[in-house]
């Protein structure tokens, strides 16, 4: 398929002698909602963290709209401990921080709520404008720049407005319910203007109301913004509902790939969530 | 209160001090201590702030302030001490290599402008280190230059380990006064601009400032450089009111001391780093000045009372905030006409309760 | 033969001092191993060590005097850590690292009140006092004394980690505070018996030390401990051999420098180390590697 917006092509993690993410190949294509599944400890936030920059991985690709976005090979100590495959396939090495990585179009949420806790809800969703802005240092204090200023501070209220969250703006967001914090993560990432959202987690820590109006604002956000979604979740519900295409992932590596319905049906899948007894084994 | 409303008031408050002062220094004897303290705690509020602007809101914990003054006090005396008196202040190197000086004003800004760019060259390396590893790095390097300044082989320009003198002073009080409102305005300036929030948001958390875009090392380079800016400013001012000036002033208790202020004013609040410091310099100064003094009553001598116990009994207050009130004075929490209204309105509001309840 | 000859002196100071490096040193380093905290007073208690045996050596023998300033300075760095550190235990890292530099500024401002600011002569200690010819040096028996009870108190305190219910303890809670809360070890007393070890050994350093010099200013206790300090981070902070050994490599090349005819750079030149250490490896010689989880 060529129209694939994100493409991630052999990523292996190791950390030491642990290999965290192994060899791991997945596309994900304009429009989609893809799910990562896979039991705790599989790695699917290190496959996130691969992909937004906060990890450098040992080896593998990542390539972003058509253009390749990052690159690793083993080197260092890595050089000999490596026991990942794909070993003398990369040779370059593009590793950009995560601002540049949400700069290029990706944005993120994290696993464990990150809000800056101690600032308003107007004030999280404006600091995502400040990368997009057009000033310098110089402008910004001496308020040259007050129609870049007035642009962002419009654009945060739109925002703000549209996610139902204007009301709370004065808010400092630490003190905020849970789910509404979830909500916030979301608003603040979606102001950075991506193409491409991941979601880790998103539905943690939900009641099935709550999952369900979820599930309705994924896909409201998705239409609204034409936006790519990539999320981790552990809400079978929500998976089997919302994605076109899930892939699982268990040690590590990939189980399986496919519609929710074909995942659902893989043995190896059940066998992965649910174990084998030790009669059948 | 409309946000306009607020800022012309804050001006009109900030021009009726300047008139007190103004008077202040008419009638009073040039001697009096209160004006030393005015003109200590001006420059003392200006480098509190600029730790704080690294401290309290970027969230970097630096240990070098004492350092980046040093640059601005050397690169000012430096660069201004008259041509004429070069022969006698650098007896021992010939006169020194710097046969030029620049206006007090060309200095100042030189003091503030070298000390970024030393700021920004020890920044390349240390700002990646993490908590205490910024402070111990930003420490050493404190000591570095203090060695370095001291250095033999650099004497025709620093003069050594000697003192350095003769350069243009200041004896009024409005003076320092209105260097230090100028910079520190433009310190607040950058604290409420786009890059303020920027520097706030990687206090809060680095990991979700990254994912806004936030690039941290250009960031937290800009935050070490207006803040060694200011610094090396305050700096320079420092060496304008002491009049000489030996780079064993800058030890690290003096960092040590900045920091304290800091904190009794509360991390992160400008009006409290000012508040504390002009207390802080009062007290030291000033106020606890009679324990310092041996005392008798009648015939008996009230104990303790020598040189020193001041200090003691200071370091004993300062302790106490530190441990019991850690949010300082001001917490996080900004100065301003609409906070001492609201306060005096919660404040009725109590007293009304009580009334009624009994 | 010629260079050795010259040089051998400061080799000798160098080892020495090495060794009282060192002494203070572990006091850093188990404070941080077990608290994460850099304790910017154990300087000043080292400093305080040496203005209680100055004042105490007045008053009565030697022999008195010296046994009164290890307890004295033992009840100090309890004191400190039960009166500044304590009330602070679940607040933020930035705080408590604040009040050690209140307690550091306190202790300072009290050694200068009671001195008066002015030098106390150091009383000389029979024994390690005498001088004594190495080769073609003639230095004083703390030069050899120092690195001989250096080791010997190192040994001891590993022996008391390693196999004794005290220092299985301790290591436990460097390892995982909260955990080792929830097995049920006592951690307020593994903090004070941190801080009991780390004032004594700081006390015998200070006694060694001092025995270098005549005299004793509120302030000479900042840079011995001030390099000590950059000995624990240079070792791996939390690391008691790398603190050792960190101490005695800072020691030599210290005493080198000024050897070479480079005073001026001898400080800054510990400085220097620190800051290279922590840009090519911020953890040290033996650190281990702490990682946030994102």
């Amino acid at each position: 398929m060529s129209n694939n917006i994100l493409r991630v092509e052999d990523i292996t993690m190791q950390f030491g002698g642990v290999v965290a993410v192994d060899n791991l190949s997945l596309e994900v294509n304009e429009g989609e909602i893809v799910a990562l599944i896979g039991p705790n400890g599989a790695g699917k936030t290190t496959a996130f963290n691969c992909i937004t920059g906060v990890y450098e991985p040992t080896n593998g690709s990542v390539s972003f709209c058509g253009k390749e976005l990052l690159e690793s090979y083993p080197h260092g100590k890595m050089k000999k401990m490596y026991i990942g495959e794909n070993a003398g396939r990369y040779t370059k090495r593009i590793v950009p921080t995560p601002d540049r990585i949400t700069q290029a179009g990706i944005a993120r949420t994290f696993q464990n709520i990150r809000l800056f806790s101690s600032m308003t809800v107007f004030e999280n969703v404006l600091i995502a404008k400040h990368m997009r802005a057009k000033q310098n240092l110089f402008t910004a204090t001496f308020r040259l720049n007050h129609a870049e200023e007035e642009k962002m501070r419009r654009e945060t209220m739109e925002l703000l407005e549209m996610q139902n969250l204007a009301h709370l703006k004065d808010e400092v967001a630490g003190s905020l319910p849970y789910g509404i914090q979830r909500r916030l993560e979301i608003a603040r990432a979606l102001a950075t203007q991506p193409k491409l959202l991941l979601l880790d987690e998103p539905a943690a820590g939900m009641n099935p109301q709550e999952t369900q109006e979820l599930t309705d604002f994924i896909r409201q956000i998705r239409d609204e913004y034409k936006l790519t979604i990539f999320m981790i979740e552990h809400h079978m519900d929500l998976v089997m509902q919302i994605s076109d295409r899930v892939y699982v992932l268990d040690f590590g590596k990939l189980l399986a790939e496919g519609t929710p319905e074909e995942v659902q049906n893989n043995p190896r899948v059940i066998e992965a969530y649910l174990g084998v007894s030790e009669e059948d084994a | 209160m409309s946000k306009k409303k607020n800022t012309i008031i804050s001006a009109l408050l900030l021009l009726a001090l300047l008139a007190v002062i103004m008077v202040l220094e008419r009638t009073l004897p040039p001697t009096h201590i209160a004006l030393t303290v005015l003109k200590k705690g001006c420059i003392y509020s200006l480098v509190a702030v600029s730790m704080n602007l690294l401290n309290g809101f970027t969230g970097l914990f630096s240990l070098g302030q004492a350092g980046f003054m040093l640059i601005g006090a050397y690169t000012y005396a430096v660069l201004t001490i008259p041509v004429a008196d070069r022969a006698s202040v650098y007896q021992y190197f010939h006169g020194g290599v710097i046969q030029f000086s620049v206006p007090f004003f060309v200095g100042l800004l030189a003091a503030g402008v070298v000390s970024a760019i030393f700021a920004w060259l020890i920044g390349l390396p240390v700002l990646r280190l993490k908590s205490d590893y910024l402070a111990i790095a930003t420490l050493g390097f404190a000591e570095i230059i203090r060695a370095f300044f001291q250095w033999d082989v650099l004497g025709p320009i620093t003069n050594g380990s000697n003192m350095l003198r003769k350069y243009p002073s200041f004896t009024s009080v409005s003076f320092p006064f209105i260097v230090c409102g100028l910079c520190i305005a433009v310190m607040v300036l950058v604290i409420n601009s786009s890059y303020g929030r920027a520097f706030k948001a990687i206090r809060d958390d680095e990991i979700a400032a990254e994912a806004m875009g936030i690039n941290l090392a250009k960031h937290k380079q800009m935050a070490f450089c207006i803040s060694s800016f200011f610094a090396g400013v305050g700096g320079g001012l420092l060496a304008m009111y002491q009049s000489s000036i030996q780079s064993m002033t800058f030890k690290s208790s003096m960092t040590y001391e900045i920091l304290l202020i800091v904190v009794i004013g509360g991390l992160g609040s400008v009006t409290g780093s000012c508040i504390a410091s002009f207390l802080f310099i009062a007290c030291s100064e000033w106020w606890l000045r009679f324990l310092d003094v041996e005392t008798y009553i009648g015939d008996f001598k009230v104990p303790f009372l020598r040189a020193g116990f001041r200090k003691v009994v200071f370091s004993v207050i300062i302790m106490a905030i530190v441990l019991f009130a850690r949010k300082g004075i001001m917490g996080d929490r900004e100065f301003s006409v609409e906070g001492v209204c609201r306060f005096f309105k919660n404040l009725g509001k109590g007293k009304k309760k009580k009334e009624a309840k009994e | 033969m010629d260079f050795i000859n010259k040089n051998l002196p400061y080799l000798l100071a160098g080892i020495s001092v090495g060794g009282q490096y060192a002494l203070i040193a572990i006091g850093y380093t188990m404070v941080y191993g077990i608290l994460r905290l850099i304790n910017f007073a154990h300087g000043d208690i080292f400093t305080v060590a040496a203005l209680v045996l100055v004042y105490s050596s007045t008053i009565m023998p030697l022999y008195l005097s010296i046994p009164l300033t290890l307890i004295a300075t033992v009840i100090l760095g309890l004191l400190v850590e039960r009166v500044a550190y304590k009330p602070l235990r679940n607040a933020p890292r930035m705080s408590v690292m604040i009040s050690a530099i209140g307690v550091s500024y306190l202790l300072q401002n009290l050694a200068l009140y009671i001195t008066g600011g002015l030098a106390q002569t150091y009383p000389s200690i029979p024994f390690i006092s005498n001088s004594i010819k190495i080769g073609p040096a003639t230095t004083k028996m703390v030069t050899v004394v120092t690195p001989i009870l250096t080791i010997i108190l190192v040994f001891v305190l590993m022996q008391l980690i390693n196999h004794t219910k005290i220092g299985m303890a301790m290591r436990a809670v460097a390892n995982d505070f909260e955990t080792s809360r929830l097995m049920g070890i006592k951690v307020d007393n593994v903090i004070s018996m941190t801080f009991v070890i780390g004032s004594f050994l700081a006390a015998v350093g200070s006694l060694l030390y001092f025995t270098n010099y005549a005299s004793v200013v509120p302030t000479s206790g900042a840079m011995p401990g001030l390099k000590a300090f950059v000995a624990a981070v240079f070792g791996g902070i939390g690391s008691i051999p790398g603190a050792v050994i960190g101490a005695f490599i800072i020691g030599i090349c210290e005493n080198i420098i000024k050897g070479l005819g480079w005073t001026t750079f001898s400080d800054a030149f510990t400085f220097a180390l620190l800051i290279v250490v922590l840009i090519v490896k911020p953890t040290g010689l033996f650190g281990e590697k702490a990682t946030d989880k994102v």
